[in-house]
């Protein structure tokens, strides 16, 4: 039976903080002079005009001693060494493929940084090259990490772990990447019934946790079965949670992920989208975070 | 199953806001967002000669504009050949004798009749635009007003048409029988309605109908690249008369309380 559900707009209030914060933030946008004093070391974000530090983004001011730099609320990604990072094969070049992963320009995977399958150890061969197409094509989806940044800001990405390499399936949302914490550990098992790939590009990966670890496959090999609906229906869930604390600005980490997993469940998973509903389950969420923190 | 990423079942809407009056120098307007499609359809009346071959009726005209906030490949001129081939579906949907009385618009048979001229604006582009735009036409032309005119006929013969002081003296239209446009995307073995733009990314072939609120199909058209199986046309053309009878139903609800709350109506409009 078709549901179709259709309502008068109304003027949203937006859900405030519910605890004041320690600091002020400063909150500039660009173009907002952040400090005439000339003592302070410009950071990210900013530029001097005329012997004043204007903000050139729209975003929060961090002070750190002497060091005043500008955190912006929605960017795309900067690659740090050593984040883990969900992306996309774009295009498969002579001896590297290009992936797409949310920032200014695409992040490369040189061959050399893959693992061969069965886990060898030798230098990458003519026949490697041409069997590149084999291991990842156009479209795939990674889970890598930062290798390192060249100087114009691309990223390189190896997958030297058994734990990263082509992902098979799920679901990925994707989102803003201020939002995403840093954490000791980004791949998550949820004790719900699915596993979560919290990429630091904003690129957030849903799927149903696997029985057994395989450690042979070292990630290359993708299980096509048909996934049971108890999984989809726990996916799907999360889906929709990730999307609610996303449109409400509350940061992604496993434990607000699984908050917000427990405070839908009264719900059916399509009315989590509503909008009076997502601000009542965003409230809970962050009214638990709040306790556990205090 | 009937489960799809979001959590809706294979017949389910995106939940929809309707509003309409929006734009205060039309004779009508509406702006529908369903998702994160948004879209606003202004209605203007003007006075024009009818059509050689039906002079006693008045016409629609329309319009789509692709705007570039939309999304960016519709800078420049990339979003003209979606604008003519939205308008042009537009235009067969509405091509059927019963959609709309075109005869009321008529004021001087072979000489003067209403023109309604609808403007479609996409501002955003979150998947499924025909049933979006479909929906907010209906619901503009159920907001539009059109003034009343009376034709004043001299000693010479000359015709005097006379525009009435009253501002609200105008005569509404009847969209009862207006249809709206129900898409249904083939993935896989089954259909969906209302994909959002990743299931329109992995759909091939999807099958635009237009049902009236009484499940009439007034027209029909395949999109994309791929093929249907004709047992799959027959099951999608029963499944989009049953959407499309609730759709009707929905919509007439939401618009008849916008209706009932007259001028005490807070509207929303962009800043919301």
């Amino acid at each position: 039976m078709a549901a179709i559900t259709m309502r008068l707009p109304v003027a949203r209030k937006a859900v405030g903080p519910s605890a004041p914060r320690g600091s002020e933030k400063h909150l500039v946008a660009p173009g907002d002079t952040i400090t005439t004093d000339t003592g302070y070391m410009r950071g990210h974000g900013t530029y001097v005009d005329e012997e004043k530090l204007i903000a050139s983004v729209a975003g929060a001011v961090e002070r750190v001693n002497k060091l005043v730099c500008v955190k912006a609320l929605k960017t795309r990604y900067n690659g740090e060494v050593g984040d883990i990072v969900v992306g996309r094969i774009t295009e498969v070049q002579q001896k590297r493929w290009k992936v797409e992963t949310n920032s200014r320009l695409d992040s490369v995977l040189l061959l050399s940084s893959m693992n061969l399958p069965g886990g060898e150890l030798r230098r990458r061969s003519a026949e490697d090259e041409l069997a590149m197409r084999d291991y990842l094509q156009e479209g795939d989806l990674i889970s890598a990490e930062v290798q390192s940044v060249f100087s114009d800001g691309a990223v390189s990405l190896h997958t030297r772990s058994l734990k990263y390499g082509k992902l098979g399936q799920g679901v990925l949302v994707q989102v803003s990447p201020s939002l995403v914490k840093r954490q000791k550990t980004h791949f998550h098992d949820l004790p719900c019934g699915a596993s979560v790939i919290l990429g630091n590009n904003g690129f957030v990966w849903i799927y149903p946790t696997p029985e057994q670890k395989d450690e042979e496959a070292g990630g290359f090999t993708t299980s096509l079965e048909p996934v049971p609906l108890s999984d989809r229906e726990v996916i799907s869930r999360l889906r929709n949670c990730i999307v609610a604390l996303v449109t409400q600005t509350l940061m992604l980490f496993d434990t607000s992920i699984l908050y917000c997993y427990e405070a839908s469940l009264p719900h059916q998973i399509k009315d989590i989208l509503k909008p009076e509903v997502m601000e009542e389950i965003v409230l809970e969420t962050r009214r638990r975070l709040l306790d556990l923190e205090g | 199953e009937d489960l799809r990423v979001d959590g809706r079942g294979c017949e389910d809407y995106r939940c929809a806001e309707v509003e309409t009056d929006v734009v205060s120098n039309t004779s009508g307007s509406a702006r529908v967002k369903l998702g994160h499609t948004d879209i606003l359809v202004g209605v203007k009346a003007e006075m024009g000669t009818p059509k050689l071959e039906k002079p006693d009726e008045g016409y629609l005209e329309f319009f789509v504009d692709c705007s570039a906030n939309a999304t960016p490949e519709f800078e420049g001129r990339g979003g003209e050949e979606l604008g003519t081939e939205i308008a042009n579906t537009l235009y067969r949907v509405f091509s059927s004798e019963s959609s709309i009385d075109l005869k009321s618009l008529c004021i001087n048979p072979r000489e003067h009749c209403w023109v309604l001229y609808v403007d479609v604006l996409l501002l955003e582009c979150g998947g499924n635009l025909f049933d979006a735009i479909s929906i907010a036409v209906k619901a503009a032309l159920f907001n539009t007003r059109i003034p009343k005119v009376r034709v004043l006929e001299d000693e010479e013969g000359s015709k005097e048409i006379e525009l009435s002081d009253d501002p609200y003296d105008c005569i509404r239209l009847n969209v009862d029988d207006v249809p709206c446009i129900v898409t249904l995307s083939k993935i896989g073995y089954r259909h969906v309605v209302d994909a959002t733009l990743q299931e329109e990314a992995c759909s091939l072939a999807s099958l635009l109908i237009s049902v009236t609120s009484k499940g009439a199909l007034t027209s029909m058209k395949k999109v994309g690249k791929g093929s249907l199986d004709p047992e799959s046309i027959f099951e999608m053309m029963e499944t989009g008369k049953r959407v499309g009878k609730s759709l009707h139903i929905a919509l007439q609800k939401i618009l008849d309380e916008e209706e009932s709350l007259g001028t005490s109506r807070q509207k929303v409009g962009f800043l919301g």
